[in-house]
């Protein structure tokens, strides 16, 4: 059985370790907040400029002036701050954010990551994307194995616009887990779904990537 | 004391408008965006303005009003994707698009602000941003090389001013518009609320008053929400 979006920002949650500064892209990774491990203590931090996110408001607690990068309304907490974006992306581009997690159109077996343009369709603009893989020294990403046409996201090579070269760690999707040590290190499979055959991640995936370890 | 209070947004630009301009505004999405003077320049129908904001608006509000009425020619943006109709002038060719990564949008002003002509960041390094880009290796590594952004105008939206022009921003509100008002020729800035010299403590003002030649009381602050989410009450 395919991993929910739930379980797969459940799994990303497990690798948010105590005292992390944490961005969450837009989409599923936002989830990933509401499976922080208790005890587990980590700042999230949104590039338009606001360190320490809350929850999202009640119906009364709603202000137009806190957004978060999906301008979506969000509270403040005990710790937040608050800066200019030159600022937030200063945190982001000087490595002081020790992890991201994004969402991806298609991942390639070099880490390289496209999820910002589909020319001549679809033209939305990087946003943060490309400061966050270009700074932060750990990405996951979020992604669903197959497009909707059943084409595999993790392929050969990036067939879209990329979004930053040799810039992933870690791949979940709802059928398995991709990561590697480091990046000059090719992807090995590190865990499946339930119920879900090696067979078919590897008739699913493109990429070439190492058997699980035994 | 110089006065740069202006009694209304249309007294704020007199003089500053021309067709053909480059425009710097402060906000990120519809959150912390200069309203007041968006209407007022929609108004005053300058055309073939090039556009330096993060974002474009929606359809109807924010920067989308002056798309919508097609004076805006070129924008210099990182995130457009609210807008349909920018979408649409885009793919038609009609409207002008650079895109530029949203740190290095954000530092660009920053520079162009500061008198930085360019600067290297590793953001964009193998990617279509970089194309046609010098690089350049630091320790081992690719950096490519951004300039920086001055603008004709800057607008900016601030909570409150004062008639030194200094601003205090309010929450998340703040984002892109420091920069925006150092990177303008000259920065006219709208406040919420315009507050008596002195009422400042001098270290809580975030952009000081060198950066802003002219100020109004903002009448329009709907603030608009993009993205309603929240939370229900546990029971």
């Amino acid at each position: 059985m395919p991993w929910t979006r739930d379980d797969m920002a459940a799994l990303a949650a497990q690798e948010l370790l105590d005292g992390f500064y944490v961005n969450l892209g837009i989409g599923i990774p936002t989830l990933v907040a509401n499976h922080i491990a208790p005890g587990v203590d980590v700042t999230l931090q949104s590039e338009n400029g606001m360190l320490g996110l809350g929850p999202f408001p009640t119906e009364a607690e709603i202000d137009a002036d806190i957004i978060n990068a999906g301008k979506q309304t969000i509270t403040e907490l005990d710790r937040t701050s608050y800066v200019s974006s030159a600022d937030s992306f200063g945190m982001i581009r000087g490595g002081h954010i020790q992890l991201s997690v994004l969402g991806a159109m298609e991942v390639a077996e070099n880490g390289d990551l496209a999820n910002w343009m589909v020319p001549g369709k679809m033209v939305k603009g990087p946003g943060g994307a490309m400061d966050l893989v270009a700074g932060v020294g750990r990405i996951i990403v979020l992604m669903d194995h197959v497009d909707k046409a059943g084409t595999a996201k993790f392929r050969k090579s990036c067939t879209l616009p990329l979004t930053g070269a040799n810039v992933v760690d870690m791949i979940i999707t709802n059928l398995a887990i991709f990561q590697r040590p480091d990046r000059r290190s090719p992807f090995f499979l590190k865990a499946i779904a339930p119920n879900v055959l090696p067979d078919e991640v590897r008739a699913k995936t493109e990429a070439h990537y190492l058997e699980m370890p035994a | 004391m110089v006065q740069k209070i202006y009694d209304n947004a249309l007294l704020a630009l007199d003089g500053l408008l021309f067709d053909g301009m480059v425009i710097a505004a402060g906000g990120f999405g519809l959150c912390g965006i200069p309203e007041t003077l968006i209407d007022a320049i929609v108004e005053s129908g300058v055309t073939g303005i090039t556009a330096i904001s993060n974002n474009a608006g929606v359809d109807d509000f924010g920067l989308g009003k002056l798309l919508k009425t097609r004076q805006i020619r070129k924008m210099i943006s990182s995130y457009v994707g609210e807008n349909k109709e920018f979408e649409r002038q885009y793919l038609s060719g009609e409207l002008e698009i650079e895109f530029c990564p949203q740190g290095t949008l954000a530092e660009r002003m920053r520079a162009g602000g500061a008198g930085i002509a360019g600067f290297y960041t590793r953001t964009g390094v193998g990617t279509m941003i970089a194309e046609g880009k010098e690089t350049k290796l630091f320790n081992g590594e690719t950096y490519v090389l951004e300039t920086g952004l001055v603008a004709d105008l800057a607008i900016v939206k601030a909570w409150k001013g004062d008639p030194y022009g200094n601003l205090i921003f309010r929450k998340s509100a703040r984002n892109f518009n420091p920069m925006a008002a150092t990177c303008g020729k000259v920065t006219v800035a709208e406040v919420e609320t315009i507050v008596e010299p002195g009422a400042f403590d001098p270290d809580h003002v975030h952009s000081p008053g060198v950066f802003v030649q002219r100020l109004l009381l903002a009448t329009h602050n709907e603030k608009r929400i993009e993205q309603r989410t929240i939370r229900q009450e546990a029971a």
